[in-house]
């Protein structure tokens, strides 16, 4: 009963059935092994310009509930699963994904053998594909229509258009605060003196990030991402945190000189696109994987100390730590394939992480991360 | 610490409910772990039927009973630097303590590797992980420790009923339960002290409803914390996790829900110091249409930690097999002062052990429980568990992985279209929890009963029960719609069988096969691979669904598949599984890829690294022929198929394997047709001249009644093409034969039944090897209870005993006649009774059975005698012989030890189950003694199956007429020992008239007390001999109050006066035995 398919790059096609909205979508196939958090990563800006294969079978198991978004809307493309679940079970379900899929317009596929699909990207590395209803010919003809992926700014689309008070905006909204382990509640919130101010560059950043900041007592504005520096340090910020973000961090030329007149002027804390542009500004350089890490279940070791921590991750792209200054080192790096996943500064206070400490989804193990944010800006006060 | 040198690993005994083959799979991983780390192994177990006691897994094999005293002596012998309690289950565990406690370890300088002593305690005593939950935030269920019956009433009353009751430091909630009523808890909380070692039990707060969810986590030296894998019950809080039907990952919880407990999990492993594997079980709060509870802020869904497992556990091998990542071997190497990262990933090759399995299929485990061979047993599920093994299934959906995980439960031939007839016509169906509860959901469905009402009903979340729904809703369409190919696709995709789809659709099987074969689609099959494809991986390890594209491409060189033996059940134990995996490297070893098949996740033969090629499926025909479809590949040669090693599971697949045209290496299928059909065996065995008790096959009442009248009552009546004697009865008069031959027409399945003349003597049994020319006899045991017990509920010796040259002699020719003419090849069991001498002193021995295949007691003879069975018969079914092999025919000489091989019971967990040793099995596992001497030997094998009798212990007698000539000397023996003896009122009449000394006590229960079950229960007598005449069954049968009382009570109760008699024979030698390695006894 197939009425839709999935044609990759390559020329392979696979056979599905139509669900979501109707319509075609074109962008970067791309995978995430994340076996829940389906609707965090739907709602990721770092999906923009991506069509989203699910490794996990079974999608939609527990529903959706508007308060576990990571933004206001869908980030990817399209979303290709095996199955979108017809039933939904959950104490917080409001609806069923196929129903929140329609009405947020999204194009998708189920049916479809996502092992297959996720083989090949990893066979042949990420590649444009196209979801659609149209024969196989006319699909393979829409995927080389497609503009490559790399050349794009994406996190400039993604971005917010204005600066806001994060606070005022998730009362607004009614947010619901971050989970956290019962132990970080402990930490969040004490003994961390004064309440402080931090300013957020938007490349495209997760909701989470801004939760767990504000339950470590900091006030957030968040500022789009043609925001200079000047912009930044005018808020008087304790700290700077650049975000996460989709695209290739080498069409950031412009953040890459702000970040460098950002370092050293105020604490500054990047995550994954923000990690990778203040590498650049250290004088690394970025490449692309193969097929990115995507997953809640990368391990990354702490250079120094040897400890192993489970990551989420989500990045198409990777930091090289040629040329990267003497006055920065790499911190942790991926136990898997040896990547760069975080920078620390000898004697400047900045900090960057690859991997996701924000999690939603994945695990929350990284959320110390969050701590260490804080000890910088009240380390820099000291001193200051 | 440092790296140890030699390291004491203690296995888990015999199987038993709540401790199966899932440790004989972690201690074998254990074991070779060890040994990469350079480490000497120095392995215990009491088991001969494990693979971990193969000589060659471990550096150093003492198969010897599992006490503290005889540990002693192993380690003042081997002098270990290093033990490793937590691969054995909750005996090794239990054993560690002991040892610590009473100082043996610091005596010998030996450290505790892996997890420390100190958190063991801390996870095991619950005030002790309550304070530490509290310590570090987490949520603490309302519960209390209590010691006496009155502290339990005192703590119900503060906590409120319902309460569960949690016996400490037991395996599978032995003695546990959920009580409702003041009663209720007075009788469970009394089993419960009595099931503790420390007479401890835990009250604590009922969460009925609530949702059930697991954690399998690793933590090492360094502080690394990962989780492997988390699960949800199907079956919500009150049942049993080993009872449960268990669906891994987790598929009702957010990644906020997941994330929670997955940080609660590490962080109580951490507080814990736990180095190794641990399993931790939560309770998350449901959807409040199912259960209403307060509280709701909108914050985090509320939850509580319900146990913590120090050690790798049933849980544990279940995850390993539903992701490919290996607990127990990381587990040893952590223990060896590896750290996660150090451990390479053995899926990949390319990543390590510090990752979280990321899984793109669904997994469905379903208990596998006695019920079919105890159909008066109590049924109802809760907090104790009653399943003795189970199976696993994997596909894309929920839908197919529980369809496939039915089909591998050789429940009959029950599948998820079962209905119990009873339902029929029945207003309302029962969905409290029994063995029965997953097809009673799909009755009421069936019969529109609303989603929401069923999960109010019974807990069970709505997500579970709209999957059964759509499962309901392709039923439907099956039965009213054109059998199209997407009709046809949705019904295969939900892991409906060609069979189930033809009994809707109103085709044969064959029909429906052709007709999907027609339409080009046949299965493929996907990796299991650790990593969701991420990674490429080399793991063997496929299981089918039918998507795209095939992973499994067919390999070169010659193939041949092994059939396993499926879930553990009474009758069909570990033993088949050591001959599957036995087989495999048997295979490899003559140059040939071996394809293993199997359903059974606890077990050596479905670790991705036994064979060449797993496949995790149903043993059942369509599963096996797509397998060999696959294997051919586009020659369309498909492999050759070995069906002798797992058990009547896949004996009983030859034939439709045989009839689709595919190869068989071993023993045909007319040879094992030749063996099971009642006529063709008397005409084989007339034929060659060799005896047989007189007999006849039957189909109907009168047939059967008439036959007995013939040959004489008593008879034996068994239906025919079943393992392990279910529905075997001895019958002594034509009224019981009425009420008898309708139970065994139900077990035969439209298969006729068999009637023998039942004779009294001595049983025997041997294993032969033929190659098709010489016949091998590598031993022959002799039974210890007389024919009549089956031959899995008895005691075996080897070398016989009691055998005369010319028996011996006699049963050597009739073996090589039977196994030559019947064309077997590969191995044969074949069972005799020996009786007495004629009055020319002519040997008088019969055949009771013969069966074309690998036996219980492969493991036992392979070990005693060192003749490696399984691998020479693997090889003479490749067609190499015996001469080639260098070993001749014949009976293999005598070894100079002699050892003894008893069964073991899980009779304390199965309520309402009659402990009578008769024609049908009932033991669970089996235990071994090895030593010099048949006394020796003995006195161990009953030391570690529970039975050896202190001297001078309390005795209840109460013999049956026919046996009190028999028993004298025992009580005799017993009286001269000091026993003091209680007898009921005709044995005691009996022991009057011999001026023995007997206090009576009645077996009226109504009437006076004390009576019989009183003593037992208040622990005036420590042992019971009760023999009984077979006229009934179950709880009518006389005597049912005595056994169950002693079952209860957990002290040794003997049905058989040849049990009792050896028990009292080496009732004076309970002195701590000497102990030898494997080895030292077999070489001498």
């Amino acid at each position: 009963m197939s009425d839709a398919r999935l044609a990759l790059a390559d020329g392979s096609v696979f056979e599905g059935r139509a669900v979501g909205a109707p319509g075609h979508a074109g962008g970067e196939v791309v995978f995430n092994t994340s076996m829940t958090g389906y609707q965090e990563m739907l709602t990721d800006p770092s999906y923009a310009g991506q069509l989203l294969t699910l490794t996990y079978p079974m999608i939609g198991n527990y529903g959706v509930d508007a308060a576990v978004e990571e933004s206001g809307q869908i980030q990817p493309r399209g979303l290709i699963v095996r199955e979108v679940a017809p039933v939904a079970s959950h104490p917080r379900a409001a609806s069923d994904l196929a129903t929140f899929l329609a009405e947020r317009g999204v194009v998708a596929i189920d049916g479809i053998d996502t092992r297959a699909v996720t083989r090949r990207i990893r066979q042949h590395g990420v590649m444009l594909g196209v979801i659609t209803t149209d024969p196989p010919e006319a699909a393979l003809e829409r995927v080389r229509a497609l503009p490559d992926y790399d050349g794009i700014d994406w996190a400039a689309q993604v971005t917010t258009e204005e600066g806001y008070g994060w606070g005022s905006f998730a009362r607004a909204n009614d947010l619901r605060p971050a989970v956290e382990p019962r132990a970080n509640k402990a930490v969040a919130g004490e003994g961390l003196g004064a309440r402080r101010k931090v300013a957020l560059i938007d490349g495209g950043v997760k909701r989470n990030i801004m939760r767990s900041l504000t339950a470590r007592n900091c006030d957030i504005t968040v500022l789009p991402i043609d925001a200079t520096a000047e912009d930044v340090l005018a808020l008087e910020p304790s700290g700077v945190l650049w975000s996460p973000g989709p695209g290739d961090p080498q069409v950031q030329n412009f953040q890459v000189e702000e970040a460098r007149k950002l370092i050293g002027a105020v604490p500054l804390f990047g995550i994954c696109l923000g990690h990778q542009v203040i590498a650049r500004a250290l004088g690394a350089g970025t490449f692309k994987l193969p097929f990115g890490h995507r997953g809640a279940n990368h391990p990354v070791r702490d250079a120094r100390t040897g400890t192993v921590t489970i990551t989420s991750q989500n990045h198409g792209y990777a930091v090289d730590p040629e040329g990267l200054a003497a006055s920065a080192e790499v911190s942790h790096v991926n136990l898997n394939d040896g990547t760069v996943e975080a920078l620390t500064m000898r004697s400047e206070p900045v900090m960057t992480i690859q991997y996701h400490s924000e999690a939603s989804p994945g695990p929350l193990d990284s959320m110390g991360m969050f701590d260490r944010f804080v000890e910088l800006m009240a380390t820099a006060e000291g001193t200051a | 610490m440092s790296k140890p040198e030699n390291v004491l690993i203690i296995g888990s005994g015999a199987i038993v409910i709540g401790q199966a083959a899932e440790f004989d799979y972690a201690g074998t991983q254990a074991c070779k772990a060890v040994r990469e780390e350079g480490v000497r192994s120095i392995l215990v177990n009491s088991n001969p039927a494990t693979i971990m006691t193969d000589l060659d897994v471990a550096d150093a094999v003492y198969i010897e009973p599992l006490t503290v005293p005889v540990i002693e002596r192993i380690i003042a012998r081997e002098r270990p630097d290093g033990l490793l309690p937590t691969l054995g289950g909750q005996t090794g565990l239990n054993l560690a303590v002991e040892l610590a406690n009473a100082g043996i370890l610091e005596k010998y300088n030996v450290e505790l590797l892996g997890t420390p002593l100190q958190s063991i305690r801390r996870a095991e005593d619950r005030e002790l992980f309550n304070d530490l939950l509290a310590k570090i935030g987490e949520p603490v269920l309302d519960s209390e420790p209590c010691e006496t019956l009155d502290a339990c009433e005192a703590a119900a009353e503060r906590i409120g009923l319902p309460v569960v009751i949690r016996p400490a430091y037991t395996l599978g909630g032995t003695g546990g339960g959920i009580a409702f009523t003041p009663e209720q808890l007075r009788t469970i909380a009394t089993s419960g002290l009595a099931a503790s070692p420390i007479t401890q039990v835990l009250v604590e707060r009922y969460l009925g409803g609530w949702k059930e969810v697991e954690y399998e986590v690793m933590r090492d030296g360094a502080g690394n914390c990962v989780t492997i894998c988390n699960m949800e019950n199907l079956d919500p809080m009150g049942v049993h996790t080993g009872d449960s039907i268990v669906v891994a990952p987790s598929q009702t919880l957010t990644d906020k829900d997941y994330q929670m407990l997955r940080s609660a999990a590490l962080r109580i492993i951490d507080e814990l110091g736990i180095e190794g594997g641990c399993n931790i079980q939560f309770s998350l709060a449901p959807r409040k249409d199912v259960r209403d509870w307060e509280g709701d802020t909108g914050e985090p869904l509320p939850y509580y930690v319900i146990e913590v497992n120090p050690r790798v556990s049933r849980s544990s091998a279940l995850a390993s097999k539903a992701t490919g990542y290996p607990i127990a071997r990381v587990a040893a190497k952590i223990a060896c002062g590896k750290t996660l990262d150090e451990i390479p990933n053995a899926v990949t090759e390319r990543t390590t052990a510090a990752f979280e399995p990321a899984l793109d299929y669904c997994v469905v485990k379903i208990p596998r429980w006695p019920f079919d061979k105890f159909a008066l047993g109590d049924r109802a599920l809760g907090t104790q568990m009653k399943a003795t093994g189970e199976v696993m299934a994997i596909d894309r959906t929920f839908e197919g992985a529980l369809n496939k995980a039915v089909r591998s439960l050789e429940f009959g031939r029950r599948t998820l279209l079962w209905e119990d007839a009873a339902w029929r016509d029945a207003k309302a169906i029962d969905l409290t929890a029994t063995d029965t509860r997953l097809w009673a959901l799909m009755a009421v469905l069936r019969r529109d009963v609303p989603v929401d009402e069923i999960a109010t009903d019974t807990g069970v979340d709505p997500w579970f029960l709209e999957r059964l729904q759509r499962i309901v809703s392709v039923e439907r369409r099956l039965l009213s719609e054109p059998l199209e190919r997407d009709l046809l696709l949705d019904a295969k995709r939900m892991g409906f069988s060609d069979e189930m789809i033809g009994q809707l659709a109103d085709r044969l099987p064959e029909q429906v096969r052709e007709l999907r074969l027609q339409l080009g689609m046949r299965p493929v099959y996907k990796m299991v691979d650790t990593c969701a494809a991420e990674f490429d991986a080399a793991t063997p390890y496929f299981y089918s669904t039918y998507e795209q594209e095939n992973e499994a491409i067919p390999e070169p060189g010659e193939s041949t598949v092994v059939l396993g033996s499926g879930p553990i059940r009474i009758g069909q134990g570990i033993e088949f599984d050591y001959a599957s995996v036995h087989a495999a490297w048997a295979l490899q070893d003559a140059g040939r890829r071996a394809v293993m098949v199997n359903s059974n996740p606890e077990t050596v033969s479905t670790d991705f690294d036994t064979s060449d090629r797993l496949f995790f499926e149903p043993l059942d025909e369509e599963a096996v022929r797509n397998i060999l479809e696959n294997e051919a590949g586009e020659t369309g040669d498909a492999p050759t198929s070995i069906v002798q090693f797992g058990g009547q599971t896949a004996v009983n697949l030859a034939d439709p394997l045989w009839r689709a045209g595919q190869g068989i290496i071993g023993s045909s299928a007319e040879a094992i047709d030749t063996a099971e059909d009642r006529e063709l065996f008397e005409r084989f065995l007339q034929n060659l001249g060799i005896p047989q008790p007189p007999g006849a096959a039957v189909r109907t009442l009168e047939e059967g009644l008439k036959t007995a009248q013939t040959i004489g009552y008593p008879v034996l009546v068994r239906p025919s093409y079943v393992l392990g004697g279910r529905a075997m009865e001895i019958v002594q008069n034509a009224g019981e034969m009425v009420g008898f031959l309708a139970q065994a027409a139900e077990a035969a399945e439209g298969r006729p039944i068999l009637i023998d003349k039942y004779l009294e003597g001595r049983e025997v049994e041997v294993d032969a090897i033929c190659d098709g020319e010489r016949v091998l006899i590598p031993g022959i045991m002799e039974h210890i209870e007389r024919a009549g017990v089956h031959s899995g509920d008895s005691m075996a010796v080897y070398p016989p005993v009691h055998l005369n040259a010319e028996e011996r002699d006699l049963i050597c020719r009739y073996t090589e006649q039977i196994v030559l003419g019947m064309g077997a090849i590969g191995l044969t069991n074949i069972q005799y009774v020996v009786l007495p001498p004629d009055g020319s002193g002519t040997p008088q021995v019969y055949v009771l059975e013969v069966n074309p295949r690998a036996s219980r007691t492969v493991p036992f003879i392979s070990k005693v005698t060192s003749v490696p069975m399984v691998q020479l018969a693997v090889r003479a079914m490749c067609g190499e012989s015996l001469e080639s092999q260098g070993y001749e025919g014949g009976l293999w000489p005598e070894r100079n030890l002699v050892a003894v091989k008893a069964p073991v019971f899980s009779m304390s967990k199965l309520a309402d189950v009659d402990t009578y040793l008769g024609p049908e099995m009932k033991s669970t596992g089996e235990v071994m003694g090895v030593d010099v001497t048949y006394e020796a030997a003995l006195a161990k094998a009953l030391v570690a199956s529970d039975l050896a009798l202190e001297p001078g212990i309390p005795v209840l007698l109460s013999l049956s007429d026919r046996t009190k000539p028999e028993a004298l000397p025992l009580v005799h023996a017993l009286h001269d020992a000091g026993c003091e003896l209680y007898a009921t009122e005709g044995t005691g009449a009996m022991l009057d008239a011999l001026g023995i000394p007997a206090t009576v006590v009645t077996k009226v229960l109504s009437g006076t007390h004390p009576n019989v079950v009183d003593v037992i229960e208040d622990g005036t007598v420590g042992c019971v001999l009760n023999t009984s005449e077979g006229r009934l069954t179950g709880s009518l049968r006389d005597g049912f109050h005595i056994r169950r009382a002693a079952a209860e009570k957990r002290i040794p109760c003997f049905t058989s006066i040849d049990t009792a008699r050896a028990a009292i024979q080496t009732m004076s030698g309970t002195a701590t035995p000497e102990v030898a390695r494997l080895d030292e006894y077999v070489a001498r």
